[in-house]
């Protein structure tokens, strides 16, 4: 009995050890990614210090950091970065609808596909910021022409993956739907779309990034509010701290959309049997 | 009474070519057909024909004596490799051509009969190959079809996972009283599962040959008669290597 106990207790030392070992797996890959970053920021802050870098081009971190903090204090901080957030959200929500719901007819029916795909590459060739007068004209330099900017941005890359994803379903996932008389939508909803949704997810992911991308341009092309608009004021005001603490946002923010769809990712495409996947089989 | 009738039936391909000569019989209630025939006589061909699948046939289908083209909710289909949507569990895969609520409970039950209930869970990424291919049977009978289309549906599986899924296909044949056509290049596998056989030859194929298996179930593998009719069938597919013709 006593023995079965200490048997017990071996294992579960065992397993506690195995997630002590794991955690500090994890530390080390965050600690060798940060090395560089960490020393990057400790030459700058010397060199300022010594007065080797002129401030008025480029400010110490230090500085830069407590002038987040100000702006964080009056609550300044958090309209600019909300507003613009909301921006990119909305243009994105509205850009990526529209890819989808294109995406999907053109890429179920080869004869829409054959009538629009030619006119929505041409329009693909022209770079999405020589678009920006043309809506200036059009919707002033109000919200909508951001928002529709940044849905042109987004537009691109997730109805281009979502169809070549819709394309590229191997078709034996479609006859499988014929033996069962699916009807078109049927089709779309059960087999092309869970199939095309890890190609679907590339495109997401690069057209939130380019959401982020336009959002600058929008702002920067005259408003009131938002990071962008941090930027010029910075620039106006010869005030490169502002700047560089917008750009610092504008990361910080990319990066938290951009893991939430990566999260959202990992937890609809674990079905997926990939060569990067860490864990072989996870047991359900 | 004939559940499937084929009259002149052939198929011609863009290119002129043909897949197999005009075809003519019929498939009797529960019967277990075999298709049998070298490489490129059209035998797959054939089969994806009478599930509906390749529509650019000429001649006459029928089923239950009405005349049909296209698919048919009384004809199910088991393709070569498991073609389960890895996106779906076990269970979720079994019921994909279900409607209704208690689709999920039907689909379980036919888990039940392919052994597989313990699995319903898991994704097929998880499953070995015969295991994948006994769900993808499970989910051709879970819509009750008349007739059970199989197109080779053992070929990429190992000598011993083969034998035993004949097995469970003959058990699943007596529960659901269904009427079979199966596609094979499995000489042993033809004669151990199938009344009666057609050999296929030729490129395009034609149907040589019509062989009646008589042997009681359950067979033998090692049965003298069935050894004989393998040397028949042998000699009627003339298999010789190309280089010689």
């Amino acid at each position: 009995m006593s023995e079965l106990n200490t048997n017990t207790s071996k294992v579960e030392k065992i397993s506690l050890w195995l997630r002590i070992i794991k955690r500090v797996d994890i530390l080390k890959k965050i600690a060798l990614g940060i090395i560089v970053p960490l020393l990057l920021v400790i030459i700058w802050q010397t060199l300022s210090n010594f007065g080797l870098i002129p401030s008025y081009l480029l400010p110490s971190p230090s500085t830069v950091v407590s002038t987040l903090i100000k702006l964080a204090n009056t609550g300044e901080l958090f309209t600019h970065a909300g507003i613009t957030t909301y921006r990119v959200l909305v243009g994105f929500a509205f850009g990526s609808a529209l890819a989808i719901i294109l995406g999907s007819i053109t890429g179920y029916y080869r004869v829409v596909y054959q009538v629009l795909d030619p006119l929505i590459q041409a329009l693909r060739a022209i770079p999405s910021l020589a678009w920006v007068p043309l809506f200036i004209l059009w919707f002033g330099i109000g919200e909508g022409s951001k928002v529709i900017m940044i849905a042109v941005g987004v537009f691109f890359p997730v109805y281009l993956n979502w169809v070549t994803g819709i394309k590229g379903v191997d078709k034996k996932y479609v006859e499988v739907g014929i033996l069962y008389h699916f009807t078109a939508i049927k089709t779309i909803r059960k087999i092309l779309f869970p199939a095309a949704l890890p190609s679907l997810l590339t495109g997401l992911r690069s057209g939130l990034g380019l959401g982020w991308m336009f959002v600058v341009a929008a702002e920067l092309m005259g408003t009131s509010k938002g990071l962008g608009y941090l930027m010029v004021l910075g620039e106006n005001n010869s005030a490169p701290e502002l700047i560089l603490g917008s750009i610092i946002l504008f990361a910080i923010l990319g990066k938290i959309t951009d893991g939430i769809l990566v999260y959202i990712e990992r937890r609809v495409l674990h079905w997926q049997n990939s060569f990067g996947e860490e864990n072989g089989n996870v047991s359900s | 009474m004939s559940v499937l009738k084929v009259e002149e039936l052939y198929r011609t391909f863009n290119n002129g070519k043909k897949a197999f000569y005009p075809l003519n019989f019929q498939v009797e209630k529960q019967e277990i057909i075999g298709i049998l025939g070298t490489s490129g006589c059209g035998k797959s061909t054939l089969l994806r024909v009478l599930a509906g699948l390749d529509m650019g046939y000429e001649g006459v289908i029928r089923v239950d004596r009405e005349v049909h083209r296209g698919t048919h909710e009384k004809v199910g289909f088991v393709f070569q490799e498991p073609r389960l949507m890895p996106w779906l569990t076990v269970e979720e895969n079994v019921a994909f051509g279900l409607k209704g609520k208690d689709k999920l409970s039907k689909a379980n039950k036919f888990l039940e009969l392919v052994c597989l209930e313990e699995y319903r869970k898991h994704y097929p990424k998880q499953l070995s190959g015969g295991m994948a291919q006994r769900v993808a049977i499970a989910r051709a009978l879970v819509t009750s079809p008349e007739i059970l289309l199989l197109d080779e549906p053992f070929s990429a599986l190992d000598a011993f996972t083969k034998m035993t899924l004949q097995d469970l296909l003959l058990d699943l044949w007596r529960k659901c009283k269904s009427t079979m056509v199966l596609v094979t290049h499995d000489i042993d596998e033809a004669l151990y599962l199938c009344d009666r056989l057609f050999i296929l030859r030729g490129q395009p194929g034609e149907l040589v040959k019509e062989l009646v298996i008589d042997t009681q179930r359950p067979r033998q593998r090692g049965d003298l008669h069935l050894a004989e009719l393998k040397a028949e069938v042998i000699e009627q597919l003339q298999l010789q290597p190309e280089w010689q013709i």
